[in-house]
This record gives structure tokens, C-alpha cells and sequence, in this order.
């Protein structure tokens, strides 16, 4: 149940993003959701895109560094305590979030989050069996 | 000039004086060691070089020079000179890959030393009346030691401060009213910058400082004479050969006097081992004449400089060594500490990084600041930031404890790293102290 985000190591200065992004662009590829975390001196870009292996390896052929980590998209009800019913579920559980972004896609009144978390699998299983919905790339179209 | 010496008996003999004590000391140097240090030998015998073969200090040139290789290869005992149970004392320096360099003192030999230090002091104005402050670090490294001997031959009062710690180190200035100030110029800097910030400057006694361990411009020293109103004199010296008090400033301020009738001091063309004459730019190599723990013969110092024979005004007949002008190694001296680039990239492949580094160092408000960037690998990166920092903060920790100081530690881009002609450049020295 879980989606490949590509994570690429970029240093903090001027011009870095866009020079990542002209790399996804020239190749046609479409980004689903990004989110940047930063350090003084370099940061990780962390993106979702419509198709992760393609990115992988136009990435590698332009010499970035990067990795591949399964993340999993849910979606998030749109109404006040969506998210935190989510956050309550995996704490139960015992499952710690590395870190999450959210992003919109176009259904309406869905929000969407990645979680990067310990046990991909224990939170799958307990956020299924709480009726929350997590989907696969095409389903964010 | 204000005239004065701890012992002017040597610090103001004829040269002739000083060159037959040379004579003298060394033939019995070289005899002692040849038969109670087998590494020694074997270099001689490799040079073909006996002890009789050595009758006067114009024989010198003959014996073998000795370099940190082999301190390394000797390590820890092998060039020891005196049983170790005669031995009371060690110091320490970092080597050129990790395997440090152990000095070995006797009694005799820290005796020697503090007079040397004494000798260093008094020419800087002290006598028993002064205050003494050492701000160099006590411990393995020789700063604090020698100097804090010297102090005490002299009869000052003597704080042993250590370095660090500057609201203690100011306090007691002001309070015990210091009026000689031990320490690395980058922190008598500081230290002058934060006196001057509290509006304490009135409240200090101190009229001289010996600063030294470090590398430092004429700028600096005016900087601070003037921020603190002292005589700011440079002092030279490396665990190898003594520690600090090798050579010492007068008040002229023109130089190093050498301390020759303990250390012989040569200038030589790094490149084929030719003695040059005085006042030609070349490797500063030292031969040590008096010391039994630890006794070099022609040590290779690394040291770029000038030897200057003519008299100095102070009445010391001493040859003066100019500062250190660079270096005929990669070795850098960072907050007083030495370190060699062979040291981080041996940290890195322990810790699994390329060798692909480049060292930047940097001076702000006159404190070093060392920076290694390191080009991101795929195995050092991951999707989560705290993995890449504890890394980071691994990486640093053994640098550190290689080190011995802290160095920034910064990640960069896969082929970042500038490389001329197909070889990277290693070394970026923003100080321009040379």
C-alpha cells in the first residue's frame, strides 16, 4: 500500500531547486507533491512523481544523489480533526511518523498527506481498518 | 632598551663561546646516542657516518637528518635516549596519520627547558615581581608546561589558567592584576577584544604577552599592542625538539633568539638537504645538543625561514630566527594545534567516505576556523535528515578526537570539489599568514 518518493540531496544555495526541477521538467515528468527540508548547509528534496523510475533515472544520469523510500499517501478528510484522528490511530499503534507533507490533488474536499514512518506496514494495516483510504499513484489523477 | 637577561652568561656570549659549547656538546650528543639508540645507529651506518667522524659543530652536515617518518616508525620507544626510568615526563604532538608523536623528558631536560621558557619570559621584561598568567592549554600539548616553568624559575607568581574559559581567564587578570600574558595570539586577540567590549581595560595591569603556537602577522601584533596597551612577543618551539622556548623575541621585536647553546639550529633547501648559508630562506632543521629523553639530531621541522646572524640591540648574541614563512609540508596549524590533511582523510576512509575532501580554513575576529567539505556519497545519504545529521555529528566526533579540535563538517555535492589537472585541491587557507 505504499508509494515510491524519491528523496535527492541538494546543497542550500541559490538556484539548487530550480536546477532540480529543470531536470524534471526537460524530461516531461510530473510532480505530485514535493517537500524541502533544510539544513544551513544543504537540504533533501523529497518528491512524488508520476513516475518514479523514470525520475530515478534521469536523476542519476544528471548526478544526483538520491534515494527511493516507500511513503504512504492517505487521504485525509477535509473537516476539522481529519488529520488528527489519522495521528491518533498510528500513535495507538505505537508507529512513529519521520516526518509528513501535505498536498492537494483535484478531487475536492480531500486533503492528502505522505507519511514517512517507522512500520510502513503496521500503519497500513491499522489506518485500513479504520475505513482511512490510502491509494496508489493513480488514484491521486 | 631595558637590558636584561636571566642568564647572560650564554644568552650574551661570543660567538666563539657559543660555537665551542656547540662543538662540544654535540661530539658527546652524538657519541651518547650512537651507542644507546639503535635506531640512530643504523641511520649513521646507512649515511656511513661513525661518531668520530663528528669533532666539531662544522661536522654537523655529515650526520643523517630525521623527519616524523621516523618518529612514527620508531614509535613509542625507539628514539628514546635515556633508560625510561630516568625519564619523568611526556609530551605529546599529533603525527602526520594518527600515531602521535611521544616525547620523552628527564629531569635534566625539564630543567633545561624551563630555563629556556625563564630565558623567553625575562626577555619579555619579567622578573620576580611579575604575574604570569598561562592561557595555553596544560596537558599533553607543551604550551602550558614550559611556560608555566619558565614562570617559576624566574619567581613570578604564576596562574596556571590552561586555555579556556574567558570570563575566568579575565577575572583573574583584573582581580590578581596579571601583568604577563601566556597564550596563542588568536586568543590573546580575543581575549583583548572582549577586555575592551566590558570597558575593562582600565582595570588590567598587564605590560607583556608571549604569544605563540600559531602563526601570526605584524597586523595582529599591533592590533593587539595597541587594544591592550602590552608588548606582544612571538615565541617558537615544537614538542619534537623541547616544546615552546626553542626560540624567543626580544623586546627589539626583530626575530627569534635561537637558544644555541641547547639547540643547533641549520637552514637547509627542503628539496636536496644542502646547507644554506644565513640569510637564505630554507627548511629550519634542529639538532639538539643538551637533552638526553629525547635528543633529535638534524629534525626537520618543516618550518620555511631565515636565520639572521647580525647583533641584535638587546645585547643577546643569539642567532635570530625569522617567523616561520610557510612550510615545506601540507601541515597546517589551526588554533595552535597542528594538522595534517593526512589525518582527516584517514578519519574519512575509517568512517567510510571517499578520500574526496577539501579543507578550508578561515580566520574571523583572528580565530581559526577549519572546514571540511566532503562530497555526499550514496551510502552517507538518506530520505530522513536526522540519519544524515547523526552521521554528520559521528563524522565530527572522530575528526575530533583525531584532531584534537572541532571542524566543521560540510556536505556537498558529488563532484563539487574543484579538481586541477585531475588532482583535487585539498588545502583552501583563507589567513594568507605567510
Amino acid at each position: 500500500m505504499s508509494i515510491k518518493q524519491i528523496s535527492a540531496f541538494v546543497e542550500n544555495k541559490p538556484g539548487q531547486l530550480a536546477k532540480f526541477t529543470d531536470v524534471l521538467t526537460q524530461h516531461g515528468i510530473d510532480m505530485r507533491a514535493l517537500s524541502l527540508a533544510e539544513t544551513e548547509d544543504f537540504g533533501i528534496v523529497r518528491v512524488i512523481t508520476d513516475d518514479s523510475y523514470k525520475t530515478a533515472c534521469v536523476l542519476k544520469e544528471a548526478g544526483y544523489i538520491f534515494s527511493i523510500t516507500p511513503v504512504i499517501a492517505v487521504e485525509i478528510p477535509d473537516i476539522p480533526g481529519g488529520l488528527n484522528k489519522v495521528l491518533h490511530l498510528l500513535n495507538d499503534k505505537g508507529v512513529n511518523i519521520e516526518y509528513t507533507y501535505a498536498f492537494t490533488a483535484r478531487k475536492q474536499d480531500t486533503a492528502y498527506m505522505i507519511f514517512r514512518v517507522t512500520d510502513n506496514e503496521a500503519a497500513a494495516e491499522i489506518l485500513k481498518d479504520n475505513g482511512i483510504c490510502m491509494f496508489d499513484l493513480e488514484d491521486i489523477d | 632598551m631595558e637590558k636584561r637577561y636571566f642568564q647572560p652568561e650564554a644568552e650574551c656570549a661570543s660567538r666563539e663561546q657559543i660555537r665551542a659549547w656547540q662543538s662540544e656538546r654535540l661530539v658527546a650528543q652524538v657519541k651518547r646516542v650512537y651507542e644507546n639508540v639503535p635506531y640512530y645507529r643504523n641511520l649513521m651506518i646507512d649515511k656511513g657516518v661513525e661518531p668520530g667522524d663528528i669533532q666539531s659543530a662544522d661536522d654537523l652536515y655529515k650526520l643523517p637528518f630525521i623527519t616524523k617518518d621516523d618518529l612514527r616508525e620508531a614509535y613509542p620507544f625507539g628514539l628514546l635516549g635515556a633508560p625510561l626510568e630516568d625519564c619523568v615526563r611526556i609530551h605529546s604532538t599529533s603525527g602526520t596519520t594518527g600515531k602521535r608523536v611521544v616525547a620523552f623528558y628527564t629531569q635534566s631536560d625539564i630543567d633545561l627547558w624551563d630555563q629556556c621558557c625563564a630565558r623567553a619570559l625575562v626577555a619579555a621584561g619579567a622578573d620576580k615581581s611579575d604575574i604570569v598568567q598561562v592561557a595555553y592549554g596544560y596537558g599533553l600539548f607543551t604550551g602550558g608546561f614550559g611556560l608555566n616553568g619558565g614562570s617559576h624559575k624566574v619567581g613570578c607568581l604564576t596562574i596556571p589558567m590552561s586555555s579556556g574559559n574567558t570570563d575566568r581567564q579575565i577575572e583573574f587578570m583584573c582581580d590578581l592584576g596579571t601583568t604577563i600574558l601566556c597564550c596563542t595570539p588568536s586568543y590573546a586577540s580575543y581575549l583583548a577584544e572582549t577586555i575592551t567590549e566590558r570597558g575593562l581595560r582600565d582595570k588590567i595591569k598587564l605590560k607583556a604577552g608571549i604569544f605563540g603556537a600559531e602563526a601570526w602577522t605584524e597586523e595582529m601584533r599591533h592590533d593587539i599592542e595597541n587594544t591592550l596597551g602590552i608588548k606582544a612577543l612571538d615565541i617558537y618551539g615544537l614538542t619534537e625538539i623541547t616544546g615552546p622556548g626553542v626560540a624567543y623575541e626580544c623586546l627589539a621585536q626583530h626575530g627569534m633568539h635561537i637558544n644555541e647553546d641547547h639547540f643547533i639550529a641549520e637552514i637547509i633547501n627542503p628539496k636536496t638537504g644542502e646547507v644554506l648559508p644565513y640569510g637564505e630562506k630554507g627548511e629550519l632543521v634542529f639538532t639538539c645538543i643538551t637533552k638526553q629523553g629525547f635528543p633529535m639530531l638534524r629534525y626537520r621541522t618543516k618550518d620555511i625561514c631565515v636565520l639572521n646572524a647580525e647583533p641584535c640591540e638587546c645585547g643577546r648574541t643569539f642567532l635570530r630566527m625569522s617567523k616561520p614563512m610557510g612550510r615545506s609540508d601540507d601541515m597546517l596549524i589551526v588554533k595552535g594545534v597542528n594538522v595534517f590533511p593526512s589525518q582527516i582523510e584517514t578519519v574519512l576512509l575509517n568512517k567510510g567516505y571517499p578520500a574526496n575532501y577539501q579543507i578550508i580554513v578561515s580566520r574571523e575576529k583572528h580565530s581559526d576556523i577549519l572546514e571540511v567539505n566532503v562530497e555526499m556519497t550514496p551510502e552517507m545519504f538518506s530520505d530522513s535528515l536526522r540519519e544524515i545529521s547523526s552521521r554528520e555529528k559521528e563524522l565530527v566526533e572522530a575528526l575530533k578526537i583525531m584532531l584534537g579540535i572541532y571542524a566543521k563538517v560540510r556536505l556537498v555535492e558529488p563532484k563539487s570539489i574543484a579538481r586541477s589537472e585531475g588532482k583535487a585541491v585539498r588545502i583552501i587557507d583563507k589567513r594568507n599568514l605567510y
